[in-house]
C-alpha cells in the first residue's frame, strides 16, 4: 500500500488536532487546557496548508495562536489568582452531554460520509494572497468595510465593558 | 483511499462535537470560550474544505476570514463579559450564573 | 299707529311682568330692595295698558287686531295633512279693557302690599309671585286661541295656590292652598275634555277659526246636542275658576292668603277669568247650554248669599260675596246678557278690590283680628277707610250713582227681559233676591265693623288709619265705583260709552235650531248674517219694556236690604239674636255653609279616600306581590347562575390553572437558568429533529 506524503501529513495534523482538541476538553486544568488549544490551532493551520489556503493558515497562526489565544490566557490568569492553585475547573451535565453529543456527532459523520458530494478535485494550487486581496478590495469591498466596523466596535464595547 | 473532502469534513465534525462538549460540560466561563473556538475552527475548515473541492472559487476563503475576524471581536468582547462578570459575581463558573433563571 | 304697534305692545305687558318675576325671585334672598323693581315693572306695565287702551279705543275701536305664529307642526294621522299648532294675540275692546283692568288692580295691590306685608319675612318673594301672576293673567286675556288660554289658566292656578299658601307654616293656609289647586283641576278636567273635543273637530286652537267653522255648519260629532256638550265642558273651567256652584268651596278657604292676594286674585282677576273664558266662548253656546250656564250662575249667586248673611270672618262675608257676584256674572251669560256681564266684571273687580283692600286696611289697623263681633266703631279712626267701603258698599248693593248699579241693573233687567221672552221667570226672582241679601249682608258688615261702640277695646285703641300707600289705593278704586266713568246717564247705562261703543256685542255662530227663539238671525230682517242677535226687535222691545220695571224693583230692593241692616244692627229695632233663635235651623244651615263641606267630605273626598285605600290594597298585596315574586324568581335564579359560576366556569379555569400549575412542576426543572443546559436541550432537540426529518 502506497501512502503518498501528502495523506501521511493530513494524518498527522488530523491527529495532532484531534488529539490536542480532546485533552482541552477534558483536562481540568484550565492552564493547560490552553496549551492544548494552541496545539491543536497549529492542528487546523496545517489542515488549511493541505487544502491549499496558505493565507487562511498563515492568518490562523497569527490571529489564534497569537492574538486570541494570549487573550483567553489573560483571562484565565485575571480570574483566576495565580497563587491559587484552584485553576481546575470542574465538569457538569457530563452523562446528558457525553449521550447528546455522540448522537449528534454521530449523525453529523453519517451525514457526511453517505453524503454523494460532487468533487471538483485535482486542481493544481495557487498562492492565494493576491487573489484573495483582489477579492476583498473588489466583490467583498462592502463586507470589508462592515468588518472593519464591527471590529472597531467590539474592541471599544470591550474596553468599556471591561472597565465598568 | 487518498485523502479527500469527506476526510476533512469527518475532522471537522469530531472538532466540533469536542467544541460542543466543552461548551455544555465546563463550568469555567473561559473553558466555554475555549469551546466556542473549536467549533469555529471546524466550521472554518469546512468553508476551506468546500472552497478546495467545491467550485465556489476562492469565497470559502473568505468567509472563513471573516469568521477568523468575527471570532477576535467575540473573544474581546466575551473575555471583557467574563471579567465584568468575575468582578460582580466574584466566579466565573457558569453553573452558578443562573440569574436568567428568575 | 300701526296695528304691529299694538302687537308689540301688548307682547311687552306680557312679558315685562315674567321677568319682574323672574328676577325678584332670583334677587330676593340677596337684594332686600328688589321689590321696588317688580313694583316699577308693574307700573311700567299698568301705564303701557292704559295706552294701550287709549289707542284701541280711538284708533282701532271696531277692528279685531289678531297676529299668529306656528308653534309647531306635525304630521295629522287621521287625514294625513300636516297639522300646525298656532299661538297668538288678539286685541280687541274687550282684551283692552281687561288688560286695563288686571294691570290697574294689580299695580294697586303691589303698591298696597308696600305697606301691607311689611316685615314679613319672605316679602320679595311675596312679590315675585305676584308678578307671575300678572303674566299669566295678561296671558289668559291676551290669547287668540284656547290652548295657551289652557296654559296661563293652569299658570294663574299655580300662582293662586302660591300665594293662598303663602304662609305655608299655618296648616290652615297650606291646606286652603292645596284645596283650591285640587278643586280646580276638577273643573279644568272638564275643560280639558273641550278643548279636546274642539281640536278634534276642528284641528285648530283659534278662537276664530273655530267660530268659522261652526257658522259653515261643522260641528262636533255632527250633531247640535255634542256643541251643547262642548260648550258645557268649557264652562267647567269657568265653575272651577270663578268658584261657581258646586265647585265654589276653595274660594272661602282661599282667604287664608294675605289680604291684597286675595283682593287681586280671589276677588278681582283670576275668579273673573272663568267669566272672561264663557265670554270668549259665547258664540259657540247654545240655547241649552246657555240655560245650563244661566242656572249654575243663579245657584252660584243665591247659595253664597245666604251664607254671607252669618258669617263673622269680614273675609269670609266678602269671599262669599264674590262667589255671588260671580254668579250674578254668570247667570247674565247665560240670560244672554253679555255686555252686561262683562261690564259687571270690570265694576265688579273695581268695588270688590276696593272692599278686599279696605278689609285689608281694618285688619291691618287692628292687628290681623278679621271677626267683626270683635270691631265696631272704627268710622272714626279710619275715615277714609270707612267712606271707601261705603261707596263700594253702594256700589255692590246696586244703589244708583254708582258703577254697580249701572251693571247690575243691566243684569236684572236682562233676566227679566229674558224671562219674559221664554217664561223662565225664576231668573228675575233670583236675582232681586240676591240683591237683596247682597245689601243686607253688606251693610250688616259695615255697621258691625264701622259703626257702634268698639268692642274689643284694646284693639280699638291701637286701631289707625292706615298708611298712604294703603289708602291711595282704596281711593282710587273708590272713584272708579262712581258712574261717571262708564256713562253720563246715571240711570241708563247703554246709553254710556262702554256699552254703547267699547264692549261689542256678541256674534252667534251655533247652528238657528239650537239658539233661543229671540237670538235666531230672522228676527232681524235689515241684517243678512246672523251679525249681532241682540240687535233684534224683539230683545229690544224686550229690555226696554223690562228696563223701568227692573230698575225700580232692583232699587226697591237694594234699599230695603239697607234699611232691613240698619234697622236690625244699628237700630236694634228688630233682635238679631230673636230671629236667630226662631229660625235657629236655617241659622245653623246658613253658619254651617249648607254642610257643602261636610257632605264633600262625607261624599267626595270619603270615596277618593275609600278609593284610595283600595287601591293602596290592590298595590300592596297585588302589584308588590307580582313584584316580590318576580324578584324572588330572579333572586334564585341568580343564585343558581351564581352557582354555576363559582363551581362550573370558575371550575374549568381553576382546573386549567391548576393543571398548568401542575405541569410546570415538571416543566420548570428544565428551566434551570443554566445556558449551557439550555444548549444540551437544543442538542438534544436538534438530534430529535434530525431523526425525524432524515
Amino acid at each position: 500500500m502506497i501512502m503518498n506524503y501528502y495523506d501521511l501529513i493530513f494524518y498527522l495534523f488530523a491527529a495532532v488536532t484531534l488529539l490536542s482538541a480532546l485533552m482541552v476538553v477534558t483536562n481540568r486544568n484550565i492552564v493547560h487546557s490552553a496549551f492544548y488549544l494552541l496545539f491543536t490551532f497549529f492542528g487546523v493551520a496545517g489542515l488549511y496548508v493541505l487544502l491549499a489556503a496558505d493565507f487562511i493558515a498563515i492568518v490562523q497562526l497569527i490571529v489564534y495562536v497569537g492574538g486570541i489565544l494570549i487573550l483567553l490566557l489573560f483571562g484565565v490568569m485575571l480570574t483566576n489568582k495565580i497563587t491559587n492553585v484552584e485553576i481546575k475547573t470542574g465538569t457538569i451535565n457530563l452523562v446528558p452531554a457525553v449521550i447528546g453529543v455522540g448522537l449528534f456527532a454521530g449523525a453529523l459523520l453519517a451525514a457526511v460520509v453517505n453524503a454523494p458530494w460532487k468533487i471538483n478535485n485535482t486542481e493544481q494550487a495557487f498562492p492565494t494572497t493576491k487573489i484573495l486581496g483582489t477579492l476583498l478590495i473588489q466583490e467583498y469591498l462592502l463586507i470589508f468595510e462592515l468588518l472593519g466596523i464591527v471590529l472597531l466596535i467590539a474592541l471599544i464595547g470591550a474596553a468599556s465593558i471591561a472597565r465598568k | 483511499m487518498t485523502v479527500g473532502l469527506t476526510h476533512f469534513l469527518v475532522v471537522s465534525t469530531l472538532l466540533f462535537s469536542m467544541g460542543l462538549y466543552a461548551i455544555i460540560t465546563r463550568k469555567n466561563a473561559v473553558m466555554v470560550l475555549m469551546g466556542i473556538e473549536l467549533v469555529l475552527n471546524s466550521a472554518n475548515i469546512n468553508f476551506v474544505a468546500f472552497s478546495r473541492f467545491g467550485n465556489f472559487g476562492y469565497s470559502g476563503h473568505l468567509v472563513a476570514l471573516f469568521v477568523i475576524v468575527l471570532a477576535a471581536a467575540e473573544a474581546a468582547i466575551a473575555l471583557a463579559i467574563v471579567l465584568n462578570i468575575y468582578k460582580n459575581m466574584s466566579t466565573v463558573n457558569v453553573d452558578e450564573i443562573d440569574n436568567l433563571r428568575e | 299707529m300701526h296695528e304691529s304697534t299694538l302687537i308689540n305692545l301688548s307682547l311687552f305687558i306680557l312679558f315685562l311682568p315674567l321677568l319682574g318675576f323672574i328676577v325678584t325671585l332670583l334677587l330676593g334672598k340677596k337684594v332686600k330692595s328688589v321689590y321696588i323693581f317688580e313694583n316699577l315693572i308693574i307700573i311700567i306695565s299698568f301705564f303701557s295698558s292704559v295706552y294701550l287702551l287709549f289707542s284701541k279705543l280711538t284708533n282701532f275701536r271696531t277692528t279685531k287686531i289678531t297676529s299668529e305664529i306656528e308653534w309647531f307642526s306635525f304630521n295629522n294621522f287621521i287625514t294625513g295633512s300636516k297639522l300646525s299648532i298656532n299661538i297668538g294675540l288678539m286685541i280687541d275692546n274687550i282684551t283692552a279693557i281687561m288688560l286695563f283692568v288686571v294691570a290697574l288692580i294689580s299695580m294697586l295691590v303691589h303698591l298696597y302690599s308696600i305697606e301691607y306685608m311689611k316685615g314679613d319675612e319672605r316679602y320679595n318673594r311675596y312679590f315675585a309671585y305676584l308678578g307671575i301672576f300678572t303674566f299669566s293673567m295678561n296671558g289668559i286675556v291676551l290669547t287668540n286661541n284656547i290652548l295657551m288660554m289652557y296654559i296661563f289658566w293652569e299658570l294663574v292656578g299655580l300662582s293662586s295656590y302660591l300665594l293662598i299658601g303663602f304662609w305655608f307654616e299655618k296648616k290652615s293656609a297650606a291646606d286652603a292652598s292645596k284645596k283650591a289647586f285640587i278643586v280646580n283641576r276638577i273643573g279644568d278636567i272638564g275643560m280639558f275634555a273641550g278643548i279636546l273635543i274642539l281640536f278634534f273637530t276642528y284641528q285648530t286652537f283659534s278662537f276664530d277659526k273655530i267660530f268659522g267653522s261652526i257658522s259653515s255648519g261643522q260641528l262636533p260629532f255632527n250633531s247640535d246636542f255634542w256643541l251643547t256638550v262642548t260648550g258645557i265642558l268649557l264652562f267647567c273651567g269657568a265653575i272651577g275658576k270663578s268658584a261657581q256652584f258646586p265647585l265654589h268651596v276653595w274660594l272661602p278657604d282661599a282667604m287664608e292668603g294675605p289680604t291684597p292676594v286675595s283682593a287681586l286674585i280671589h276677588a278681582a282677576t283670576m275668579v273673573a277669568a272663568g267669566v272672561y273664558l264663557v265670554v270668549r266662548i259665547f258664540g259657540l253656546l247654545t240655547a241649552d247650554a246657555m240655560l245650563f250656564i244661566g242656572v249654575i250662575g243663579m245657584i252660584s249667586a243665591f247659595i253664597p248669599a245666604t251664607i254671607a248673611l252669618t258669617q263673622n270672618d269680614i273675609k269670609k262675608v266678602l269671599a262669599y260675596s264674590t262667589i255671588s257676584q260671580l254668579g250674578y256674572m254668570i247667570m247674565a251669560l247665560g240670560v244672554g246678557a253679555y255686555q252686561f256681564a262683562f261690564f259687571h266684571l270690570v265694576t265688579h273687580a273695581f268695588f270688590k278690590a276696593a272692599l278686599f283692600l279696605g278689609s285689608g286696611s281694618v285688619i291691618h289697623a287692628m292687628h290681623h283680628e278679621q271677626d267683626i263681633r270683635n270691631m265696631g266703631g272704627l268710622k272714626k279712626k279710619m275715615p277714609l277707610t270707612y267712606w271707601t267701603f261705603v261707596i263700594s258698599s253702594l256700589a255692590i248693593s246696586g244703589i244708583p250713582l254708582t258703577s254697580g248699579f249701572l251693571s247690575k241693573d243691566g243684569i236684572i233687567a236682562s233676566s227679566l227681559a229674558f224671562a219674559n221672552l221664554t217664561g223662565h221667570y225664576l231668573f228675575p226672582i233670583f236675582s232681586l233676591i240676591v240683591a237683596l241679601l247682597t245689601a243686607f249682608y253688606m251693610f250688616r258688615l259695615i255697621i258691625l265693623t264701622f259703626h257702634g261702640e268698639p268692642r274689643d277695646h284694646h284693639k280699638f285703641e291701637h286701631a289707625h288709619e292706615s298708611p298712604f300707600l294703603m289708602v291711595m289705593p282704596l281711593v282710587l278704586l273708590a272713584v272708579l265705583s262712581i258712574f261717571i266713568w262708564y256713562t253720563p246717564n246715571p240711570l241708563n247705562s247703554e246709553q254710556g260709552w262702554v256699552l254703547s261703543k267699547w264692549i261689542e256685542k256678541p256674534v252667534i255662530h251655533t247652528p238657528e235650531n239650537s239658539r233661543f227663539d229671540f237670538m235666531k238671525s230672522f228676527h232681524n230682517e235689515n241684517v243678512l248674517s246672523n251679525k249681532s242677535y241682540i240687535d233684534s226687535e224683539v230683545y229690544k222691545e224686550a229690555m226696554h219694556s223690562a228696563h223701568y220695571p227692573a230698575m225700580g224693583l232692583s232699587l226697591f230692593v237694594a234699599v230695603l236690604g239697607i234699611f232691613l241692616a240698619f234697622a236690625v244692627y244699628q237700630w236694634k229695632k228688630i233682635n238679631a239674636d230673636l230671629i236667630t233663635q226662631k229660625l235657629k235651623p236655617l241659622y245653623n244651615f246658613s253658619y254651617n255653609k249648607w254642610y257643602f263641606d261636610e257632605i264633600y267630605h262625607k261624599t267626595f273626598v270619603a270615596l277618593t279616600i275609600g278609593l284610595s285605600k283600595v287601591l293602596a290594597w290592590f298595590d300592596a298585596k297585588i302589584i308588590d306581590g307580582i313584584v316580590n315574586g318576580s324578584a324572588f324568581i330572579t333572586k334564585h335564579f341568580s343564585f343558581f347562575i351564581g352557582n354555576f359560576d363559582k363551581y362550573v366556569v370558575d371550575g374549568i379555569v381553576n382546573f386549567t390553572a391548576y393543571f398548568n400549575g401542575f405541569a410546570g412542576l415538571f416543566v420548570r426543572r428544565i428551566q434551570t437558568g443554566k445556558v449551557q443546559s439550555y444548549l444540551a436541550l437544543v442538542i438534544f432537540s436538534i438530534v430529535i429533529l434530525l431523526f425525524i426529518f432524515k
